[in-house]
């Protein structure tokens, strides 16, 4: 099994998370994994990007063309990021509006919730409802159970359910 | 899964590295990319229950000097910085390596090609050739751990400390490592006197000098670092990739591909310097063509030779930046021959960063460009650089250089008469500790007549949270002594300093004029403000302010005057309505913007906590 998945958005918008929880589940699911992660400045409110490579590769970066799934937190980066994603990939956008073509109103579905900052794992619910990603959800709901803090593991919890049962 | 495996930041494997290899004193100052090591050199030695000395230090150039003396008792010892924290480092690393180590002293060093967050994408590993230094470039974050073991081997064999050089992509990679229990060797604290050694002044340096050659020749001659062939291009390939550090790893995974295989030899350099002397010789007599893949200068190019070897040197590939897979990928089809293009990278530049919704910083800039809309505005190095989206910074050149800056727009103007320009310089308060009170003595007892805003913030905000030496808080959480700021401040001798909350945006201005008139008055000198708000990316901090409710009212002209003066993420531009609006999922209630627009259009209500 290879996958290479693009995670892109802004800074604050739990980017680094989405990564780790993905990272994460390729180690449950026992592969190799490496992943590539912006810090720094931008990480304040500009433009961030995470490479998750699952399977065996060697560069933590994907070349242009190259991702199998696009998850974008920021439909602003579609411009930017998109180059990335390989013909026929799949791509899941944060985005107001009715759901069409991967497009997903996560924030609001978080915050209708109550908490705005869950929108990331409503995004990766989605994507792995669609049988996009290359676990499935039991994998998900295991590495939460594992690296959710206590007081915070109901909240990604109902998040990565809104996403993962959202039919639209 | 392998239950010893754990996935780690390359900066995390690092921290792993040197506890599980009986480091017993880390010392660091944060920067990006190297922040998360000594970090995480605090939580694994807190998890092993490993004796480890953790600190903070005020700046590298301390941090080095620790680590340094604590090696000469026998104890094993690291350092770690960002690229540019060298500069700041240099003056006690060259002299080391003349003097020597006793325990194994590893200094790592990570650089930013691109550069991604810093201000040089400068090569650790030239000044590791300046400065005689021997230097591992680690390919991902599970060799960069394996690397600290080989260093400290390495730096004991050879009484010299040894640079690792992660770079960006190493050190903020993430990857599936084997963790271990550390190694506990017990060595207890011996210093002997030796003054051709310890002292060395310029008499005993020859011989140093000489000893020092000779064991950079021996570390060439070492087989354990001949570099690796990784993959085989035919029994008779005469074509060669040499490449070390991250660039490795893109060329071995793109050389995996169909049209590539069996095309050349690669090789993964791994002590880019001293290169194994005997590899250069080889590559000679075996290869035709020699292409070299490095990050950032042609330093292995360079000791091959740039007569037989194509690289950064001779324009084979790019003279700067960063090497993306993509860029390796169309340099390798160029040399071996493959037809096809490499996909490009998407165009545009993406959101640019902003100082957080509710930041101290935002309301001091505001405050500061009311109050002097000429005003010269020196500023320095953290989040609140972010000013120089609204105009309140004009300068911004390496830490503590702001002061100085300041110092010198003064002397220079004031040589045209007595109307020179007001000058508010802005520093951070870590800044400030790091390198910004030599200038500010040097400021005062030259005469020169300017403002320094420090903006205290209560932490190193940019790179993580790192204490500053005012909270008297450690790496490890402990308590240590505080330093307070404005103890500092009077003693480098200045004679205004008045401290504020910037959110009271009508009391600083004040204190701003004040300051002003003190600067130009016939006794005048440097003024000194401090404007003092704690990070409110920290929830407590957050906790202990009021937040109120705010809303734009029907009055708004849509000018946009709050979102290009003022610039918070939570104003945002309502094209239908043709007014602006709250976003109140950013929104953290801090009332600042209600002096940001022009026609009094947004108010405060209430105080919800």
């Amino acid at each position: 099994m290879k996958q290479q998945i693009v995670i892109s958005g802004i800074g604050g918008q739990g980017v680094l998370f989405a990564t780790r929880v993905i990272a994460e589940a390729a180690m449950e699911e026992g592969l190799p994994v490496l992943t590539s992660e912006t810090h720094g400045m931008a990480m304040r409110g500009g433009t961030v990007i995470s490479h998750v490579k699952a399977g065996p590769f060697q560069s933590p970066l994907i070349r242009p063309g190259q991702a199998d799934v696009g998850l974008f937190l920021h439909g602003g980066n579609l411009e930017l990021h998109r180059p990335f994603i390989r013909e026929g990939g799949s791509l899941f956008v944060n985005r107001p509006g009715p759901a069409a073509d991967g497009g997903i109103d996560a924030a609001k579905l978080a915050a209708d919730f109550g908490h705005p900052v869950i929108a990331n794992l409503v995004l990766i619910g989605h994507a792995v409802g669609r049988g996009a990603l290359f676990c499935g959800a039991d994998t998900l709901r295991a590495v939460l159970r594992r690296i959710s803090p206590p007081e915070q593991l109901e909240i990604n919890r109902k998040g990565f359910e809104i996403g993962f049962g959202f039919e639209g | 899964m392998n239950r010893s495996e754990r996935i780690l930041m390359g900066n995390e494997a690092i921290g792993r590295g040197l506890v599980e290899n009986d480091c017993r004193i880390a010392a660091s100052y944060p920067g990006t990319p190297a922040s998360e090591i000594l970090a995480s050199v605090a939580d694994f030695a807190a998890e092993t229950g490993a004796s480890i000395h953790t600190e903070w230090s005020v700046n590298e150039k301390a941090a080095y000097e620790v680590a340094l003396a604590a090696s000469y008792t026998g104890k094993r010892a690291a350092v770690s910085m960002k690229q540019v924290g060298l500069n700041v480092a240099a003056d006690p690393v060259t002299r080391s390596t003349y003097l020597g180590t006793k325990g194994g002293l590893v200094l790592i060093v990570a650089d930013d090609p691109g550069p991604h967050s810093s201000q040089t994408e400068q090569d650790s590993r030239l000044f590791a050739l300046f400065a005689k230094l021997p230097v591992l470039d680690p390919s991902s974050p599970r060799e960069a751990k394996d690397m600290t073991g080989e260093a400290f081997r390495l730096s004991e064999k050879y009484e010299l400390p040894v640079m690792l050089r992660p770079t960006t992509r190493v050190c903020h990679a993430r990857q599936n490592v084997a963790c271990g229990d550390p190694e506990r060797k017990d060595v207890r604290s011996r210093f002997e006197r030796n003054i051709p050694r310890w002292v060395a002044t310029p008499a005993f340096l020859p011989e140093l000098h000489r000893r020092l050659n000779e064991k950079l020749d021996r570390i060439a001659e070492e087989e354990a670092f001949y570099p690796r062939l990784v993959s085989r291009g035919g029994e008779e390939s005469r074509r060669a990739v040499a490449a070390s550090g991250v660039v490795f790893a893109h060329a071995a995974e793109i050389l995996e591909n169909g049209g590539f295989s069996g095309k050349t030899d690669l090789y993964q350099v791994r002590l880019p310097y001293p290169l194994n002397r005997k590899f250069i010789g080889d590559l000679r007599k075996r290869y035709q063509e020699v292409l070299v893949l490095e990050e950032t200068d042609g330093v292995i190019e360079m000791q091959i030779g740039s007569d037989f070897v194509e690289g950064r040197n001779t324009g084979h590939v790019p003279r700067l930046g960063e090497l993306t897979p993509e860029i390796v990928e169309k340099i390798l089809r160029e040399f071996l021959g493959v037809p096809g293009e490499a996909p490009s990278a998407g165009q545009g530049k993406g959101k640019r960063p902003s100082l957080c919704p509710g930041c101290g910083h935002r309301a001091a800039f505001f405050a500061i460009r009311e109050t002097f809309p000429k005003g010269i505005f020196p500023s320095d190095i953290g989040c609140y650089t972010l000013g120089m989206n609204f105009g309140a910074v004009d300068t911004c050149h390496c830490m503590g250089a702001c002061i100085s800056q300041g110092a010198g727009f003064y002397h220079a103007f004031a040589q045209d008469g007595p109307g020179f320009p007001s000058i508010v310089v802005t520093i951070g308060d870590s800044t400030f500790f790091h390198a910004g009170i030599p200038p500010l003595i040097n400021a005062v007892s030259q005469g020169a007549r300017f403002i320094v805003v420090i903006l205290d913030n209560g932490t190193t905000a940019m790179t993580g949270h790192q204490p500053t030496p005012a909270l008297g808080i450690r790496s490890d959480g402990s308590r240590g002594a505080a330093v307070p700021i404005p103890e500092l401040v009077r003693a480098a001798g200045v004679r205004f300093l008045r401290e504020c909350d910037p959110y009271d945006v009508e009391r600083m201005e004040g204190i701003l004029k004040e300051a002003d008139r003190y600067v130009r008055s016939a006794e005048g000198g440097v003024a000194v403000v401090i404007a003092k708000h704690p990070c409110i990316v920290g929830r407590e901090a957050r906790k202990g302010q009021p937040a109120y409710r705010m809303s734009v009212t029907e009055e708004c002209i849509g000018c946009k005057a709050c979102i290009e003066d003022f610039e918070c993420g939570a104003l945002v531009f309502d094209p239908d309505a043709d007014r602006v609006r709250i976003d109140g999922t950013l929104c953290i209630g801090c009332a600042v913007c209600v002096h940001a627009c022009p026609v009094g259009a947004i108010t405060a209500e209430g105080e919800d906590r």
